[in-house]
Formats: C-alpha cells, sequence, structure tokens
C-alpha cells in the first residue's frame, strides 16, 4: 500500500492545489506548471533516462501545439466532431508522428551527433514556420476557441478553472504512463542504453531501436503538453516550438534534477513559480536565472531532487536531525551573502534611484548604503566559510557506516 | 549578373573568413576536450562589447588590441574555475554548462551594457572605397577583415604545424598522459588552448561588430551557424572547419543574392497551381526566403550521410 502512497498524495496535490489559492493569479500559475510538468518529464525520459541530449524538444511541443489549436478551429466550424477533452491527444499523436519521421535517422547515435541533429532539426522547423504563413500563422501564429465543442457533461470550458482541472487530469495520467514506460523492459533497457550501448547490443538489444522507441514516446508526450498549452491559452506561436523554448525545457529538467523520476515535476514547478513571481519584482530575473542555472550546474550536479537524496543515507540511519544546526550556521550567512550579492546587482541596476529591496529601501547614490552593503556581504561570507568545516564534519559523520559488526545489512 | 556574382562572392569570402575565426577556436578546443562550447558565440559577442567600451576611450585600434586579450583572460578564468570542475560531472553536464553559460552571458551583456544597439564604429582610417567595380564600392574595412582573417589562419597554421608549442599541444590532444609524463604540464596548455581559442572569438567580433552590429542578440544569430561549420567541416578538424566556413558564407551569400525560386522550378517543369492551394507558401517559396534555414538543412544532411563531417576521422 505504501507504494501508492506519493501517488495518492500527487493526485491529492494536484487537486487540492487549487482550493487552497484561488485566485486567478494562482490558476494561471498551476495551468502552466501543469503544462510544465509533462514537458519536462517528457524531455527527463530522452536526456535523463535514454541519455540523449535534445537542443529541439521544443519542435514536438510546438508541433503538437499547433495541431491541437487547429483540431480546435476545426471543431469551431464543426469540420469534426468530439469533445475538447480529447485535444492533448491530438497534440501528442502529432508529436509521435514528428518523433517517429525524425527519430528514423537521428536515433543512430547518442551523444554529440544526435545533440547535433536536433539542434539542426529544431533551427529548420523553427524557420519553416515563419516560412509556412498559412499553417503556423507567422509571427501572429494561430488562435482559436476552445469553448465551441460539445460540453463535457455540462462544462463547457468558458473558465481557465476548469481547464486546470482537465489538464490535471491529463498530468497525473501522463505522469502515470511515463513513470510505468520507466518499469517496462524498454524503459529499463533504456537507462542500459544510455550507461553502456555496447554492453547493451551484447546482449542482443539494439541500441538504436532502444533509443528510438524512447524517443518516440518522449515526443508523444511532449505533444500532450503542447496539446494542454493549446487548450489553456487557446492560441500558439512560432515560439512555442523555437531554440528558446527547448532551452526553457532543459532548464526545468536539469535543475529539477535529471536522474530522478521527480526531478523534472521539481524543476517545472520551481522555474514557472520564478518565471511568474519574481519577474514581479525585478526586471533582472532572466539574469538571476541564468546564475541559478550555472550555479546548479556547477555546485549541484544532479539537481534539486539530487540534493535532496543526498540525505538518504543520514535519514536512514536516523541522523538527519544532527545536520539540521550545522545547515543554519552555515547557510543563514550564505542566504546572505548571496542577499548581499543581489542588493549590489539591483543597486547597479537602478542607478541613482532608491527602490525596495525585501524590507528595506536603498539607494545606489547613497555611499552609506554601499558601505553597509558591502559589510553585510563580507562579514556574511567570512562567518559561511567559517563555518563550513563544521558542516562538512557534521556530514561526513552523519552518513558514516556503522563500523560495529553488531548489526548486519537489514 | 556578373557584378551580383562578384559581389556575393567577395561578401561570402568575408562572412566565411569571419566564421572560421569562430570556428576554429572552437573546433581546437573541441580536439582537446571533447565537448563543443555553445558559449563561443558569446566570448564573440564579448570582444564586440568590450571593443566597443574600450573604443569609446581609446579608439578602435586599442580596442582590437585590449579586447581580445580581456575575452582570452576570461574564456582562461571560465576553463580553469568553472570547466575543469564540471568536466568530472561527464559530457552532458559540460555541454548542459556552456549552455547555461552562454544564456548567463546574453543576460550579463543586456545588464552592463543595456538591450539596444550600440554605435560601435569602424575606424576613420578604414572609411573609405578599396575599390570600385560595375559601380559598387567594396570598403576598406571589408578588405581589412579579410586580412585580419587571412592573416590569423596562417598564424595558427603555422604555430600549430610547425612550432614547437604547436607540436605539444597537438601531442595534449592526442595522448595527454604521455605529455603529462614527458613533463609539461597538460592543465595548463588546455586552459591556455581554450584562452586563446576564446580570444580568436573575441577578435572575430571586435571586427564585426562594426559590420554586423553590436546588440545582445548577435551570439545566438552566430553561435549556431558556427555548430555547424565545425559539425560540417568534421569535428576537430581545421582544415575541415577552414572549408566549411567558406562554404556556408558563400552558400548563404549566393543564396541571399540570387532570386530564383520555386515559381522558377515549377515554370521550368511546366506546371502550375493556383493560389488558393493549400500549400501556396511552398510554391512560392524563393532562395532567399530560406537562406538562413540551408545551413541547418546541410547540418541534417551531413550528419544522416557522413557523420564524421567533411574531413573527419572514424569515430572509434
Amino acid at each position: 500500500m505504501g507504494k501508492f502512497a506519493p501517488w495518492v498524495g500527487y493526485l491529492i496535490a494536484l487537486l487540492g492545489l487549487p482550493q487552497l489559492f484561488d485566485s486567478v493569479l494562482a490558476i494561471t500559475i498551476f495551468n502552466q506548471m501543469a503544462i510544465a510538468i509533462v514537458f519536462a518529464l517528457s524531455y527527463n525520459m530522452l536526456l535523463g533516462q535514454g541519455g540523449m541530449l535534445s537542443f529541439g524538444h521544443a519542435v514536438y511541443f510546438g508541433l503538437g501545439g499547433f495541431m491541437a489549436v487547429h483540431a480546435l478551429i476545426m471543431i469551431e466550424f464543426e469540420t469534426v466532431y468530439f469533445s475538447i477533452t480529447l485535444i492533448p491527444l491530438v497534440g501528442g499523436l502529432i508529436g509521435l508522428i514528428a518523433a517517429i519521421f525524425v527519430g528514423s535517422f537521428s536515433t543512430h547515435k547518442a551523444g554529440t551527433v544526435f545533440a547535433m541533429i536536433s539542434l539542426g532539426i529544431g533551427e529548420l522547423v523553427a524557420a519553416s514556420s515563419l516560412i509556412f504563413v498559412s499553417f503556423f500563422g507567422g509571427e501572429a501564429g494561430v488562435s482559436a476557441d476552445r469553448t465551441f465543442g460539445p460540453p463535457f457533461f455540462g462544462i463547457e470550458f468558458f473558465q481557465d478553472v476548469e481547464i486546470y482541472y482537465l489538464s490535471a487530469g491529463w498530468v497525473f495520467a501522463s505522469t502515470v504512463f511515463m513513470y510505468l514506460f520507466t518499469q517496462t523492459p524498454a524503459g529499463r533497457m533504456a537507462n542500459a542504453v544510455r550507461e553502456n550501448p555496447e554492453r547493451a547490443e551484447f546482449i542482443g538489444y539494439s541500441a538504436r531501436r532502444v533509443r528510438f522507441i524512447s524517443f518516440c514516446s518522449s515526443g508523444f508526450f511532449a505533444g500532450v503538453a503542447g496539446g494542454l498549452f493549446a487548450l489553456n491559452y487557446e492560441f500558439i506561436t512560432e515560439e512555442n516550438l523555437n531554440a528558446v523554448t527547448s532551452g526553457r525545457v532543459l532548464l526545468m529538467a536539469y535543475i529539477g534534477g535529471l536522474g530522478y523520476f521527480i526531478g523534472p515535476i521539481i524543476g517545472a514547478v520551481v522555474l514557472t513559480l520564478m518565471n511568474s513571481l519574481l519577474s514581479n519584482y525585478t526586471e533582472l530575473w532572466m539574469l538571476y536565472l541564468g546564475i541559478m542555472f550555472v550555479l546548479t550546474v556547477l555546485f549541484l550536479p544532479r539537481g534539486f531532487a539530487g540534493f535532496i537524496m543526498m540525505h538518504q543515507t543520514a535519514w536512514l540511519r536516523g541522523r538527519l536531525s544532527s545536520l539540521v544546526l550545522p545547515y543554519l550556521i552555515t547557510g543563514i550567512p550564505a542566504i546572505m551573502f548571496g542577499g548581499s550579492i543581489l542588493a549590489a546587482i539591483e543597486m547597479l541596476h537602478h542607478g541613482g534611484e532608491s527602490f525596495r529591496f525585501l524590507f528595506v529601501t536603498l539607494d545606489s547614490g547613497n555611499a552609506l548604503h554601499w558601505f553597509a552593503l558591502t559589510s553585510v556581504g563580507a562579514a556574511s561570507h567570512f562567518a559561511c566559510r567559517r563555518s563550513l568545516g563544521q558542516l562538512t564534519s557534521a556530514w561526513e559523520e552523519a552518513n558514516q557506516s556503522e563500523d560495529t559488526t553488531e548489526r548486519g545489512p537489514s | 549578373m556578373l557584378e551580383v556574382f562578384v559581389f556575393s562572392t567577395l561578401n561570402g569570402l568575408v562572412t566565411g573568413l569571419l566564421l572560421f575565426m569562430l570556428a576554429s577556436g572552437l573546433t581546437l578546443i573541441f580536439s582537446m576536450m571533447g565537448v563543443l562550447n555553445f558559449a563561443h558565440a558569446s566570448f564573440y559577442m564579448l570582444g564586440a562589447y568590450f571593443a566597443y567600451s574600450v573604443s569609446l576611450k581609446l579608439g578602435f585600434w586599442a580596442g582590437l588590441f585590449f579586447a581580445p586579450l580581456l575575452v582570452g583572460t576570461l574564456g582562461a578564468l571560465v576553463e580553469r574555475y568553472a570547466l575543469r570542475r564540471v568536466h568530472a560531472y561527464g559530457h552532458v553536464a559540460e555541454l548542459v554548462f556552456t549552455f547555461g553559460l552562454a544564456f548567463l552571458i546574453e543576460e550579463a551583456v543586456q545588464f552592463f551594457w543595456g538591450a539596444d544597439t550600440k554605435n560601435y564604429r569602424s575606424p576613420d582610417l578604414l572609411d573609405f572605397p578599396l575599390f570600385v567595380l560595375f559601380g559598387q564600392e567594396f570598403s576598406a574595412y571589408r578588405g581589412f577583415m579579410i586580412t585580419i582573417s587571412v592573416g590569423i589562419f596562417l598564424v595558427l597554421f603555422y604555430v600549430l604545424t610547425r612550432s614547437r608549442i604547436g607540436i605539444i599541444i597537438q601531442a595534449a590532444i592526442t595522448h595527454p598522459h604521455t605529455v603529462a609524463n614527458l613533463g609539461h604540464n597538460v592543465p595548463l596548455i588546455f586552459m591556455a588552448v581554450f584562452g586563446v581559442g576564446t580570444a580568436l572569438a573575441g577578435v572575430a567580433g571586435v571586427i564585426a561588430g562594426p559590420v554586423l552590429t553590436t546588440f545582445p542578440g548577435m551570439a545566438v544569430v552566430l553561435g549556431s551557424i558556427v555548430f555547424v561549420i565545425v559539425v560540417i567541416g568534421g569535428l576537430g578538424s581545421l582544415g575541415g572547419a577552414f572549408v566549411a566556413s567558406l562554404m556556408i558564407g558563400l552558400l548563404q551569400s549566393y543564396a541571399i543574392a540570387s532570386n530564383l525560386g520555386m515559381p522558377d522550378l515549377l515554370n521550368l517543369l511546366g506546371l502550375d497551381f493556383s493560389r488558393d492551394h493549400p500549400l501556396n507558401d511552398l510554391w512560392t517559396l524563393t532562395l532567399p526566403q530560406i537562406a538562413p534555414v540551408l545551413p541547418f538543412l546541410l547540418l541534417v544532411l551531413v550528419l544522416i550521410f557522413r557523420p564524421t563531417g567533411l574531413a573527419g576521422k572514424r569515430e572509434e
């Protein structure tokens, strides 16, 4: 029964969130999260589980989204007749078809060759989308209206919150299926091929075929995400299949943590929150995002999920509590140091005028403010460096295996 | 017709040589570290911006001298304190790191210099037509660009194949452990090559800034094209990169100058489609329209049919 506990929790979180936060802004953010989660998970299927680094994953998202919008238009003009709840499936099928086509020649090799082909295809499709105006709508994109379809048990999807519950359903189903995929022989072999394609071939699997299967499934779920996007926004533009979107999904999956199934979900949630909340407070949020990304790659190569999972050993040994105090002693100065750097960046940005930073008003024209900031920064940096040794030893102690022979492995 | 041909050839040559300056550094770095540096074009952009700032105070020529030095130093620092660290986490992490670095540099450039286009200009000294052909001027600055690029190519070629340092570098690429056992500091060599490679990109930025405009998107515009060149030329091959640079430069320049398109092809075949055909966009395609896409088309085709590129060695 414990096996299902995370899933029940996930479902409750998905359905319960709009009850807790029911503002318009919150619902908008939840909708964005829903799309991002499916998209990032599909990317992880490729990079995290299959070891294929793609710089053009937005192609499948975007193509699925475009076809989904066109399907909405067809429903509106009664060319076809089906419920709009199935629109993500349309997106998914288009993503799958595109992935079958591209995968047929791009999955020969992983590594650099695959990455470069994905980059080339991404640029090709993005450029073509501006040329073929009748399908992609040029720079303006194409738009539709989701409310013309047949009602779904009386729901006509006028409101965003109705779309959210529909999205939540799709997100849950997609997550379950993507998780189940990792448990199938195809999913396990994808891991094997990622680690050592040669050995996988020796035991009789075609590395290319294994990659192809991962690639196609990944394309399908990217398309589903595109379909959710189409349903939520009712329009889609060229921007949704170009390199910017491809880069963003890489960012999400990587920051979240590639090696873990839950990683991309964390990344999608964190980045969506940053995207929508941080941009209200500062114009520089893209710069902070870049800094965060580079720092994550440098210091947390396994992402946020990896950071959380690092504590597994200590937790299993019941020593997690011994880490709390050292964490606070190092963490508080570290946060203060980061904060003073941010404040300095903001002061440079606001050259000459005063502005609110957290709970103080800073003025970059005031030398006293610079002095105070530098002292806080230097002091916190010093405190942080001083306490780092304690943290390291506490960490080693917590992770130390019992050297007594009284207990064997349980 | 001839004048269009001659001028697109000249323009293609200028672009091609400029691209080679970026591609040469990128391909050197690749053969050493086995990782494609996504941020390479960002160093090119930094070159242009540094040179712009220096030129405001000290003039263009000081910019040409100082900016590549600054960029090279920055590149060496990135290698020493970041790339070397990420190297331990594997190739994907390295590639992702350079990708993030490119993103960060673009944002940082906007932070320090703003999002607008900078009025970075070529020096007055070179502000005259070099020669007039078919009534069209070819500016001295473009001639200067060609001279610098060819000069750098020759120096690079000489240093790498004829000098002692070049031989050590070449040996360090293929047999790092042996070279280290002979008493050379291999990590230092790697750092230096990374620095020189990024400095070369910086030079390209300094001389391209006035012609191709200095704005925060200039790295993105050129970045993926340089990738294409390095891959088409064959990863790690300097000669291949040279041929591919010229090829891409000329190809784009011809495609933009020509006014051929699908309508001409259809006329030739005696076909005709009505205006409201659903694929109308396809039947009215012209070469200038698809010029930006051609390198990527070439990339995908090369990778499918000859994954090692023009001059690449067989992969192990």
